[in-house]
């Protein structure tokens, strides 16, 4: 059965990694709804979050045929339920519009949405949550003519007290240590 | 402070610290200061100028397969670095290890279409096992020390570096450490001993186990210990494409070959045996046939280096993830010595209707032309299975598989996973580079050699003394042959004319013979051995023969077919 599965990837800063990793989705087929890479609490190492809808059979796959990746330190794949996740979403709204009621001004306290920034002509309203909530929020306020709307890629930790990658390391450490 | 050197020479340098002494390759602009450094070098390093940069790398895979070491090639930036794809994506799922260095524009221009630019690390990222673009001098060392340890070690594959043409001229202090780890790579898990438990309590409960033999134990130079847990627990093995020549012809527990031309009683068996001890190698589509009624009733064993093998296409029972060297010297000592007597005389009934309905007919036709495996058995014979067989894609690739049989490992060497036209010459050229004391025959097609027949050009410059067999039968055959058996004999552009393959060898300076009837083959086969120097025999051989058994594309192993079904 397919359902929504959060891939974390580990690795090298290097150039042309996030292509090595990307091409094994695209050789299966596999779309992926969205993506975010940035450095990790360990210096150096890059952590990509990437989000498919996929069985999780596959998933198991494609996890292990990106940990053989020789610049990838690690790959774990996590359901929704296992993860803390966040997205965060900009809407771009005309001012007119906004001093003309008092409509888009409860939407953004109902929403718990924040005023980024206000010019003459517009407004930036930033909602953070799941992508559920972002859209609902959307929908509402379209109502108004959402000028301009964009949502970023999945982030998210797990439940568990450390990074999962500090053990994984000093369990590699005494692999490669081991293998001399 | 210390003597600075170009990166050329850095490279060079760096190439004799790994033990390189032959370089397969051709020189363009962009790599002309790599070629310059080269020439300096030319005592130390034995540079065999193909003539198209695919010689080159099938060349360097030849080389790579028969000695173990990676194979080295060399080509320029744009189309030098493209026509190595071919090549490089070969070596990726045949696991050969590979260094391939390709001269890049220079930094400034890259990425604007600069003249022979092409983006080779981008082209080449699906198919390699790493690779890199150097820009800056100093990394020319670390790069290359990384790239030798990543090509060589785990499951070998290939990589590739590219390097900008400043780089190549750049001077730079250099100093050269091999390189024995790296922090997001591990080559070799340790050895989970419940593992290896679990699948030795499997063997000895076994009555009906059965072992599959992959290029695996090749790579981990594991004969001896995979025949020692053969001959120990009685039990009856079958090999891979790749995985041939692993065990000789004469060993009581060689079943033969695995797959969809490969023997009858492997494939009936596998759907009969209680365990299925896969060693080393990936379950191949050409080795299943449908998936979903493959050894359904047997418990699995997969000794397997790469963790994403595991379970890829077929679930194991008991996993063992290690190097099969090492996982099979722990697995024996747990393991029962045993008997299956009767079990191995299913497999030797198996044969018998086989001999009777296929090999009879494929070695002892009695009319004019000669059959295909009538010459492979002939070079058999004569060489005593002490020849390296080298083989192209097709036909005489299975007939070749089939019919030869290899008194030594790592003699047997075909382009498996990818069915490359064009391998087998190049190869032959790498092959006999790397053992060049041994017999290296190449079984082609009238097909497959004018893939890459310019390497005659090769062959004659620098006198490598292959013996070059052509099985012609004036078809594109193999496609031929599915056309009979599946698309209504439609011969939809398979029938290819040939050049007067005696005389183009002769304008190269090669001996060359043909025959045309089975009564000269012997002569011919005897001549070709004996003669000092290259030669190619052409025969000619009946035009619609076809290759039997055949497990038809999508069908079960247990539908193995003899011969040709009624219409």
């Amino acid at each position: 059965m397919k359902k929504e599965y959060n891939i974390m990837v580990y690795s090298e800063n290097q150039i042309g990694l996030l292509n090595r990793i990307t091409i094994i989705f695209t050789r299966r087929k596999v779309n992926i709804e969205s993506l975010t890479v940035s450095e990790s609490a360990i210096k150096g190492v890059s952590k990509f979050t990437i989000v498919v809808e996929e069985t999780e059979e596959l998933v198991q796959k494609i996890v292990k045929q990106i940990e053989k990746q020789v610049d990838v330190l690690k790959a774990f794949y996590h359901t929704n339920e296992e993860l803390i996740c966040q997205e965060v979403a900009l809407y771009k709204v005309s001012t007119e519009d906004l001093v003309d009621s008092d409509k888009i001004e409860n939407l953004i306290r109902k929403y718990n949405a924040r005023i980024l920034e206000v010019t003459r002509e517009f407004t930036v309203i930033e909602k953070t949550g799941h992508k559920e909530e972002t859209q609902e929020f959307f929908e509402a306020l379209n109502q108004f003519r959402v000028l301009q709307f964009i949502r970023s890629g999945k982030i998210a930790i797990t439940r568990l007290t450390t990074e999962r990658l500090s053990e994984f390391l000093r369990e590699r450490d005494r692999i490669l240590s081991a293998t001399d | 402070m210390a003597e600075k050197i170009s990166g050329s020479e850095a490279l060079m340098r760096s190439l004799l610290a790994e033990g390189v002494d032959t370089i397969f390759g051709y020189p363009g602009g962009a790599i002309m200061p790599i070629y310059d450094a080269l020439y300096d070098h030319r005592e130390e390093i034995n540079h065999i100028l193909t003539r198209h940069e695919q010689g080159a790398i099938h060349a360097a895979q030849g080389y790579a397969r028969v000695t173990g070491k990676p194979g080295i090639c060399f080509a320029t930036s744009g189309p030098g670095a493209t026509n190595l794809l071919t090549g490089i994506a070969d070596a990726q799922i045949d696991s050969t290890p590979l260094v391939c260095i390709t001269g890049q524009v220079t930094s400034p221009l890259l990425g604007t279409d600069a003249f022979q630019e092409s983006d080779i690390v981008g082209m080449s990222m699906p198919v390699t096992k790493w690779n890199y673009q150097i820009t800056r001098v100093e990394e020319i060392a670390g790069v290359v020390a990384k790239a030798f340890h990543v090509a060589t070690t785990g499951r070998p594959g290939p990589v590739l570096i590219d390097i900008a043409k400043d780089v190549q001229f750049a001077m730079a202090e250099f100093e050269y450490h091999k390189c024995t780890k790296i922090r997001s790579y591990i080559p070799y898990w340790p050895i989970n001993m419940e593992q290896v438990e679990a699948a030795a309590a499997a063997i000895n409960k076994a009555k009906k186990p059965f072992l599959l033999i992959g290029h695996g134990i090749i790579i981990s130079k594991a004969e001896e210990e995979l025949k020692a847990l053969i001959e120990k627990a009685d039990i009856p093995a079958a090999w891979t494409l790749l995985g041939n020549s692993v065990l000789p012809p004469e060993h009581p527990l060689n079943m033969g070959m695995l797959g969809m031309h490969g023997h009858y009683g492997p494939n009936i068996k596998t759907n009969e045996c209680d365990l299925l001890i896969a060693v080393g190698m990936r379950f191949d589509d050409r080795v299943t046939g449908k998936v979903s009624s493959y050894a359904k009733q047997a418990k699995i064993i997969h000794i397997e280096i790469d963790p994403s093998e595991i379970h890829k296409i077929i679930r194991a029972d008991y996993p063992v993830l290690g190097d099969a060297k090492k996982v099979l010297n722990k697995l024996l000592p747990l393991v029962n010595e045993a008997k299956h007597e009767e079990w191995i005389n299913e497999f030797r009934a198996c044969h018998e209707i086989e001999f009777e309905k296929v090999i009879k007919k494929d070695l002892h036709k009695n009319n004019g032309k000669s059959t295909m495996g009538e010459v492979v058995r002939k070079v058999y014979e004569k060489t005593e299975g002490k020849a390296i067989v080298v083989t192209d894609v097709g036909q005489q690739q299975m007939i070749a598989a089939r019919y030869s049989g290899f008194a030594q490992s790592r003699s047997f060497v075909t382009s498996g996973g990818l069915g490359t036209m064009g391998f087998g010459l190049p190869a032959a050229v790498g092959a006999q580079l790397g053992q060049p004391d041994r017999t290296v025959v190449t079984f082609v097609g009238d097909g497959g050699i004018q893939m890459t027949i310019q390497e005659l050009g090769t062959i004659a410059q620098e006198n490598i003394p292959v013996k070059i067999v052509i099985l012609n039968n004036h078809f594109l055959g193999m496609v031929r042959q599915w056309q009979e058996l599946f698309f209504e004999k439609r011969y939809s552009f398979t029938e290819i004319k040939s050049p007067d393959f005696v005389a183009l060898a002769n304008s190269y300076g090669i001996s060359a013979k043909r025959i045309t009837k089975s009564n000269e083959l012997d002569d011919a086969v005897s001549e070709m051995l004996a003669h000092q120097g290259p030669f190619l025999l052409e025969v000619f051989v009946e035009k619609e023969d076809n290759v039997f058994p055949m497990v038809p594309a999508g069908s079960s192993v247990s539908d193995v077919i003899l011969e040709k079904p009624e219409q």
